[in-house]
C-alpha cells in the first residue's frame, strides 16, 4: 500500500504539501524517498504518521521549507526526540485514534448476499478488519435483497451490504415503506457482466436481441439500470422488446442453462459461474457501458447511525479499510481464499480468482486480462446518486417530482465518508459532484432532468 | 419364498427395487474423465473439476458419510453441520405446531359443540384455510419483526386449520346417545367434554395433528430458503447457491426420512388413542 500523501515528516526528502496525485520530481519515486511510505502497511501507522505530519506541520507553521532544511541540519530521529520531550507526541496519537470512544455495542449483526460485490463486508470478518476497530461483528448470510432489507428495516441487522440504489428508494419509499436510510460507502465499482446463453454466440449485436428474456437480481439495482440502459443505447425498449425478470443470484445459472433466460445482467460469481460451467459466455462487462459505476453498497438505518455514533463510527472505518485493502490487486488472490469458503461465498476458489484478479476464460475461448473487471472505491458521489435517480424516472420508478441533489446528499453520506477516509491516511475527493461518461454520452449533474428527458425511450 | 412372511417378503421386494434402482442411476451418470494436461483456458473454465450436475448414488453416500461423520460441528453464523441445520428446523416446526394446536384443539371443541359457533366461524375458516403458508411470510416479516418468529408464525398458520377441523369433526361426530348417557349421570360440561368426548374424537384429532405435522415439515423447508439463516431449507438454499447437487440431493434424503420419522411418531400416537366400538 503505498500512501503518497503521507511522507515521513521526519525527513528532510519528503515534501508534505504534495498529495497523491502530484507528479512532481520529488513525489515520483526516484528513490531518494525509500524511508518515506514504503514502510507504513497498516492503517494504524498510517494514522500516526498523519498525527506526526499534522504536529511537525504545526511545528514549521506552513514553511514546508523551513521544516526540510531543519530536519536535513538536524537528523529526523533527533528532532523527533526532541519534539516527543515536550510534546506528548503519544498520548496526542492515541487520543486521536480512539477520538471515537468506545463503541456502545460491539456484537453487531451485518447481513450480505453471497456475491463477489459484499467482498470487503465479508472479508473484514475472517481478516479481522472488525476486530481491529473494536467490534465483534458476525456476518450473516442472506437469500436475497428484499429479506436483506426487511431484516435490516426490523432491527435483526444493524448495517448490511445492499445494492447502491435502494437506500434511495428505501428513503423515497419506492417498493417499501419510506424509511430514512444512509449509505455512507460503496463497496464495488465495476464487476458486473452481461451473460449470454451458449446458443446465442452469434447475437452479439443487441439490436438481435428482440424477444430474449433477461434476468436482474434485483428490481431496484444498477444491474436493472444498466441493462435498460445498455439495451435502449441499441434502440430496444427494455419494457417491450425485451423480457426483464427479477432472478435470484443463484437461480440464474440454472435458468440460463433450461434455456429460462436468454442471457442475465448480474453480479459475479455467477457470471464466471455460467462460463465455469459451461453454460454461457461473457457478453460484455458492465465497465464497458459505464466505466467505474458503482455497484454495491454499504447501508444502514439512519437511527443506528444517530443511536451508536460510535460503533457506526468504528464500522466505518472498518469497511472502508477492508474496501481499501481489497482495492489492491496484490491482496486480490489472499482475499480469494478467505471469502470462498461454506460460510461466506461458498464458491470454488478458482471462480472467485478470475472475478477478483480479472485473469478469466470468457466463455469464448479467449483468456482475458482485466485487473480492474471489479475494483473496490469507496466514495460514495452524489453525482451517482443522481444518475441512479434519473434513471429511476425515467423508468417510471418514481413519479413525482424530487428534488435529486437534495434526496442523494441525504442518502449517500460523502462527508463521513471522506472523513473516514482522511483519518484513515487515504485520498479523498473534495467534491462530491463530477460528470460521468456512459456509453459515451455524457451526464451533468446539475441537469438531471434534462437528462432524463434527452433520451427518446423511456416509460411514459 | 413360501417360508417367508408376508412382510418379509415385501421388506426382500424393496431391497431388490433400491439397488436395481440405484445400479441404473450409478449406471445413468457418466463418469468424470480423466484429464491430462490443462490449458489455463481449460483450468480457468474448470476443466478437470467435476461440472455441476446429478450425482452418482456413490457420490451421494461418500458426501452423506462425510457430513452424518460430523454432524455438530459450527463454523460461525453461515456453516454448520447438518445435525445442527436440521435441529434448528425442528425446533421451528415442534414450536410453531404446539401454539398451533394450543389454539386449535379448543377452538375446534368449541366449533364441534356449537352450531352456531360452526356456522359462525366457517366462513372465517373457510378464506383462510387455502392460503398458502408462504403467502403470510413477507407479511410476518414486516409485523412481526424477526425472522425466526416469522418462520414459526407460518408454521403456527399452516398447522392450525387441519388440527382445527378434525377436531370440530371428530367433535360433532361423537355420537349422541353417549353424551346423553353422560348427561344422565349430571356430569358437568366440562367434565363431559374431558372424559368422554374428547376420548371419542381422540382418533379424529390425532389424524388432524399427523396431517398437520407433514405440512409443517413441508413449509418448514420453503421458509427458510426464502429466510435463510439456519435450517434444513437454508443448507438446501446454500448448496444451491454453489450448485452443489450432491449436497442438494443429500439433504433431500435427509428431509425425506425426518419428514417419515415425524409422521411415524404421530402414526404410534393415533394407534394408542384408537379404540374398537
Amino acid at each position: 500500500m503505498t500512501v503518497k500523501s503521507l511522507g515521513n515528516p521526519f525527513s528532510a526528502k519528503t515534501d508534505l504539501r504534495h498529495g497523491a496525485d502530484c507528479s512532481c520530481h520529488s513525489c515520483s519515486g526516484n528513490g531518494a524517498d525509500a524511508d518515506t511510505s514504503a514502510d507504513i502497511s497498516t492503517s494504524d501507522e498510517m494514522l500516526e504518521r498523519a498525527v506526526e505530519s499534522a504536529i511537525v506541520r504545526s511545528v514549521f507553521g506552513q514553511s514546508d521549507i523551513g521544516r526540510r532544511s531543519f530536519m536535513g541540519m538536524m537528523g529526523g530521529s533527533t528532532i523527533a526526540a526532541a519534539l516527543a520531550s515536550v510534546f506528548p507526541m503519544d498520548q496526542a496519537k492515541a487520543a486521536i485514534l480512539d477520538n471515537l470512544g468506545p463503541p456502545e455495542k460491539t456484537d453487531l449483526n451485518i447481513g450480505f448476499v453471497p456475491i463477489t460485490c459484499a467482498t470487503p463486508i465479508i472479508m473484514a470478518q475472517p481478516l479481522g478488519f472488525y476486530e481491529k476497530y473494536g467490534l465483534n461483528a458476525q456476518v450473516i448470510k442472506t437469500a436475497g435483497w428484499a429479506v436483506a432489507r426487511d431484516k435490516s428495516l426490523s432491527g435483526e441487522y444493524d448495517a448490511s451490504h445492499m445494492l447502491t440504489p435502494m437506500p434511495l428508494a428505501m428513503t423515497l419509499g419506492a417498493g417499501s415503506v419510506a424509511e430514512p436510510y444512509i449509505m455512507p460507502a460503496v463497496e464495488n465499482i465495476n464487476g458486473q457482466a452481461i451473460v449470454l446463453g451458449n446458443q446465442h454466440m452469434d447475437k452479439r449485436d443487441p439490436t438481435q436481441w428482440k424477444g430474449f428474456t433477461f434476468g436482474v437480481p434485483f428490481e431496484y439495482s444498477m444491474h436493472n439500470f444498466l441493462l435498460r440502459y445498455y439495451v435502449a443505447e441499441f434502440g430496444l425498449d427494455p419494457d417491450v422488446d425485451i423480457q426483464i425478470r427479477v432472478v435470484p443470484p443463484p437461480e440464474m445459472v440454472a435458468n440460463l442453462r433450461a434455456g429460462n433466460l436468454d442471457g442475465y445482467l448480474s453480479p459475479d460469481p455467477f457470471n464466471q459461474r455460467a462460463v465455469y460451467e459451461g453454460i454461457g459466455f461473457i457478453h460484455i462487462l458492465t465497465k464497458e457501458i459505464w466505466e467505474g459505476h458503482p455497484c454495491c453498497a454499504f447501508a444502514a438505518p439512519l437511527s443506528f447511525a444517530t443511536e451508536l455514533p460510535n460503533t457506526y463510527g468504528a464500522l466505518l472505518k472498518s469497511i472502508i479499510d477492508a474496501t481499501q485493502y481489497a482495492s489492491n490487486p496484490d491482496n486480490r488472490k489472499e482475499i480469494s481464499a478467505a471469502i470462498a469458503p461454506t460460510n461466506y461465498l461458498n464458491q470454488p476458489v478458482t471462480v472467485i480468482e478470475q472475478v477478483l484478479t480479472g485473469t478469466y476464460a470468457d466463455g469464448l475461448g479467449e483468456v482475458k486480462q482485466v485487473p480492474d473487471r471489479i475494483d473496490f472505491d469507496p466514495f460514495p458521489w452524489h453525482s451517482m446518486g443522481v444518475w441512479i435517480l434519473t434513471q429511476m424516472k425515467r423508468w417510471g420508478y418514481i413519479e413525482n417530482h424530487i428534488d435529486y441533489k437534495a434526496v442523494a446528499e441525504q442518502v449517500y453520506l460523502a462527508a463521513d465518508c471522506r472523513k473516514v477516509m482522511t483519518e484513515l491516511g487515504y485520498d479523498a475527493p473534495d467534491v462530491s459532484y463530477k460528470s460521468h461518461m456512459i456509453m459515451g454520452k455524457s451526464f451533468d449533474p446539475e441537469t438531471p432532468e434534462a437528462y432524463v428527458d434527452s433520451f427518446a425511450i423511456k416509460k411514459g | 419364498m413360501a417360508s417367508l412372511s408376508l412382510n418379509g417378503r415385501a421388506a426382500l421386494l424393496s431391497v431388490v427395487l433400491l439397488l436395481v434402482g440405484l445400479l441404473i442411476w450409478e449406471a445413468a451418470i457418466p463418469a468424470q474423465k480423466a484429464v491430462g494436461e490443462l490449458t489455463e483456458y481449460e483450468r480457468l473454465t474448470g476443466g478437470g473439476a467435476p461440472k455441476a450436475g446429478v450425482p452418482a448414488p456413490s457420490q451421494v453416500f461418500a458426501k452423506a458419510w462425510e457430513e452424518l461423520s460430523n454432524p455438530f460441528y459450527d463454523a460461525g453464523p453461515n456453516d454448520k453441520g447438518i445435525g445442527i441445520q436440521i435441529g434448528y428446523s425442528i425446533y421451528r416446526v415442534l414450536s410453531g405446531y404446539f401454539l398451533a394446536a394450543i389454539v386449535a384443539i379448543p377452538l375446534g371443541f368449541l366449533i364441534g359443540m356449537s352450531q352456531v359457533a360452526f356456522k359462525a366461524l366457517n366462513p372465517f375458516i373457510q378464506v383462510l384455510r387455502p392460503i398458502s403458508p408462504l403467502a403470510w411470510m413477507p407479511l410476518a416479516l414486516f409485523i412481526i419483526q424477526d425472522s425466526e418468529a416469522s418462520a414459526i408464525f407460518v408454521i403456527f398458520i399452516c398447522s392450525i386449520w387441519p388440527m382445527l377441523i378434525n377436531t370440530a369433526f371428530g367433535v360433532a361426530g361423537v355420537r349422541g346417545d353417549w353424551v346423553n348417557v353422560a348427561r344422565t349421570h349430571e356430569l358437568g360440561h366440562l367434565r363431559t367434554a374431558l372424559t368422554v368426548i374428547l376420548p371419542a374424537a381422540a382418533p379424529t384429532i390425532v389424524t388432524g395433528m399427523r396431517i398437520s405435522i407433514g405440512i409443517a415439515w413441508l413449509v418448514i423447508v420453503a421458509a427458510e430458503m426464502l429466510v435463510g439463516g439456519t435450517g434444513i431449507g437454508y443448507y438446501v438454499w446454500n448448496e444451491w447457491n454453489n450448485l452443489d447437487l450432491t449436497s442438494v440431493v443429500f439433504s433431500i434424503l435427509m428431509i425425506g426420512i425426518v419428514g417419515m420419522l415425524l409422521d411415524a411418531a404421530f402414526g404410534t400416537l393415533q394407534r394408542a388413542v384408537a379404540y374398537v366400538e
